[in-house]
């Protein structure tokens, strides 16, 4: 067998390649810590710089690669991977790019181990300084602090790429051939920043458009714990389970402002989203806005703390609910429901931190009805069903900044669906304008609303706002205080006035007739002044 | 040996060129500047340290990596500016081209000058649109900014396909290489020059400059 090797150039080959991972490592998690890197160059050399480049070792990163290296080398089937991935303040997660080192057979005997290699190792090291600025979860990191951070995660073996959701997209950095293998690295990101829960990727196909608040156990249980990417905190998230979503009917919002535990947002789940609601009036985007928490981020992926964020939804409701529903989403294949298209392009439009519950979500409650994932119909089934086979709490649905204690829930076992919207729950209900919004005058033509603008907050209203989706939202300029009537709550009452007299069909009509008599005698006043009006034209043109 | 060309080609608002220009031509020499070498006795040598640093852009959402020197970012800038004065100034179409050459020297025997043979040449071709709302420059800014992005791809895939590069010179051919006159980074020799383009990518205005010190013109 030729050996194109001498041991030394093995040895010196081996020596590279370890170096190389360790910097690559060290380029990625520095280019997503959120601030610009800047090292100096050095006309002498001083002999620990390696590929001649400047790239600092944060001990700790280099220390994690070490430890998931174990003393092996990339090879054939063996990859490093670098996971870096992005998580809220409320914990959810999702991952955003994969960096993968990679060494495949095709040997390149010829070249130079000492030289060539080396420089080209230098030049890979180069190119990938510069693509890490240029995909998307750059600008990303960059933003990072009290809403999210940027974590990163080393494995060794095979790579698994089904954490980044549909299309995502590939770059190659580069590759250089040696004699024993051709070194690639590359990067695979998501470019769908739709945001969803870690949990998905179990098992089953991500799913688009499906929000769901319910957390599990990081995938990976086995691998290693994500990292941060900064220096103050040298916590793991040791893959602690989040308390999982109560599955009502109406499960909740998270909501992203600071309001106190007492106020919380939900949305109704009402099933079918058959008409677009015209209510969901604040869409929140990727994955800035709406989280502002102004508490300190601290050591992100120690389990308790997330408790700890002034959250509503999650926190709140946790806290003072023990025995809510757990979901049970760690049970094996319970294959989410792919939602009615109109379901997935509602949710599509509220995006990211709005856990809105899909059907998936009725789904998921009941084990043994959740077979029939497709056409998951908001029926009464969906809702009977955590009725009958439950007994869940139900938490009623509270405006965001309404000043009143979460724990007046209903609970309740009936079995007829719609429970919650029984004439006699709905008192307290009544008189929260939030929760019974006047009727929209959007769905009924002018003339007509004024049928209804009477007698609007009486009544059954669970079709109008069973529609809505609410989400709390922060208008600009507000400020995030505990007073029950801020800019918020202000703008939330007042978004639905009730109609305009004049547009009444009573009054309408008669003013109409009126106006109708009185044209003829406008039109002969308009008619004397009528060299007045060519003048005016006149100076227009 | 033929000299390997590659051309770029951005649309940008007028207050975008320069960073625009830069970012591309700094990146093109971080993969073409090496630290400074040091020849030992025998014939060997040693390199130096290239540092780098991440540039925000102001009118782009965009940041690039530049090799940290700052006379080198010096030189581009005013390479650069002058370009940008040009375009502006020409009252045309904004169109206009920059070109990066890579060249080596070949000593030639008196009285014949030194030849200078380039072996890559990047060519930027610059599209100056004028936009009049603030929404549109803010769209500009995310627009430009992903373009950039593509663009550095494509710098990078060619970088990566090992093509020629001259070989490692001796210490008295270093010169004939690389530009040894920087302090703190050595890229290879390299020439930019701008002209002033109309539509049909004609030269208008010819407007050669020469910013290394030691090129001669044949």
């Amino acid at each position: 067998m030729e050996t194109d090797l001498n041991s030394q150039d093995r040895k010196d080959l081996d020596k590279f390649i370890k170096f190389f991972a360790l910097k690559t490592v060290q380029v990625i998690v520095q280019a997503r810590l959120g601030e610009k890197i800047c090292t100096r160059s050095s006309s002498s050399p001083t002999g620990s710089d390696w590929f001649n480049l400047a790239i600092k070792d944060i001990p700790e990163v280099t220390h994690e690669a070490k430890k998931a290296l174990a003393g092996q080398l990339p090879a054939v089937g063996r990859s490093m991977c670098v996971e870096i991935s992005l998580k809220t303040s409320e914990g959810d997660s999702m991952e955003l790019e994969i960096w993968c080192l990679e060494m495949n057979e095709k040997c390149d005997k010829e070249i130079k181990v000492s030289y060539t290699v080396y420089n080209r190792l230098s030049l890979l090291l180069k190119s990938l300084l510069a693509i890490t600025r240029v995909t998307p979860a750059y600008r990303l990191s960059r933003k990072q602090g009290h809403e999210f951070v940027i974590l990163y995660r080393i494995y060794f073996g095979e790579v698994q790429l089904n954490g980044l959701g549909e299309g995502f997209q590939t770059v190659r950095v580069g590759t250089v051939g040696t004699p024993v293998g051709t070194i690639t690295l590359s990067c695979a990101y998501r470019i769908n920043l739709a945001f969803m829960s870690t949990r998905q990727f179990e098992r089953t196909p991500p799913i688009m458009g499906i929000i769901i608040d319910h957390f599990v156990d990081r995938p990976y249980p086995s691998s290693s714990p994500m990292h941060p990417c900064n220096y103050r905190t040298a916590g793991e998230d040791t893959g602690v389970t989040y308390p999982s979503v109560e599955d009502s009917q109406e499960v909740c919002t998270t909501s992203f402002s600071t309001s106190p535990p007492s106020q919380c947002v939900f949305t109704v789940t009402k099933a079918h989203f058959q008409t677009p609601t015209p209510v969901v009036t604040d869409t929140l985007r990727v994955p800035v806005a709406g989280l502002a928490f102004s508490h300190q981020p601290a050591a992100l992926g120690v389990g308790s703390a997330d408790l700890a964020y002034p959250v509503v939804f999650a926190a709140g409701l946790n806290a003072t609910h023990p025995h809510q529903l757990m979901v049970p989403g760690k049970e094996g294949g319970i294959a989410l429901a792919p939602n009615q298209p109109t379901h997935g392009a509602q949710a599509d439009q509220e995006r990211l931190a709005l856990y809105t519950p899909s059907d998936g979500a009725h789904c998921m409650a009941t084990p043994s009805s959740s077979e029939d994932t497709e056409t998951v119909s908001n029926s009464s089934e969906g809702r009977a069903s955590p009725h009958d086979v439950l007994e869940t709490i139900f938490v009623r649905k509270v405006g965001a900044f309404v000043n009143k204690p979460i724990n007046q829930v209903t609970l309740t076992s009936l079995d007829i669906p719609f429970a919650m919207f029984a004439p006699k729950n709905l008192e307290l209900e009544d008189a929260d304008p939030m929760v019974n919004p006047p009727e929209s005058p959007e769905t009924e033509s002018p003339l007509q609303g004024s049928l209804h603008s009477d007698g609007s907050s009486g009544g059954s209203n669970s079709n109008a706002h069973d529609d809505f989706v609410m989400i709390d939202f922060k208008p600009a300029f507000s400020k995030d205080d505990i007073l029950p009537m801020d800019l918020g709550t202000f703008y939330r009452e007042f978004q639905n006035p009730p109609q305009l007299s004049s547009l009444s069909i009573d009054i309408g009509a008669q003013s109409m007739a009126e106006d109708l008599d009185s044209l003829q005698e406008k039109l002969a006043v308009h008619e004397k002044n009528v060299r007045e009006f060519d003048a005016f034209v006149e100076t227009l043109q | 040996m033929n000299c390997r060309s590659e051309v770029l080609e951005v649309s940008v608002e007028g207050r975008q060129v320069e960073e625009a220009m830069l970012a591309v031509l700094h990146t093109v020499l971080l993969h073409r500047s090496t630290g400074k070498f040091h020849y030992k006795k025998e014939g060997t040598y040693s390199i130096g340290t290239v540092g780098t640093q991440d540039v925000d852009c102001d009118f782009i959402d965009f940041t690039y990596v530049r090799v940290s020197s700052d006379e080198l970012d010096r030189a581009l800038r005013k390479v650069v500016g002058e370009f940008k004065d040009a375009l502006r100034n020409s009252g045309g179409d904004g169109l206009g081209q920059m070109s990066l050459e890579f060249y080596q020297k070949k000593k030639s025997r008196w009285p014949f000058s030194d030849e200078c043979i380039p072996w890559e040449v990047w060519t930027v071709k610059v599209h100056v649109v004028a936009l009049a709302t603030e929404q549109e420059r803010q769209i500009c800014r995310e627009k430009v900014g992903e373009k950039l992005c593509e663009k550095i791809i494509n710098i990078v895939e060619v970088m990566n396909r090992h093509e020629y590069l001259p070989k490692m010179p001796t210490q008295s051919e270093v010169d004939n290489v690389f530009d040894t006159g920087l302090r703190d980074v050595q890229p290879y020799l390299y020439k930019i020059s701008f002209q002033i383009t109309d539509a049909l990518g004609t030269s208008v205005t010819t407007t050669m400059r020469r910013l290394i010190k030691d090129t001669l013109a044949l």
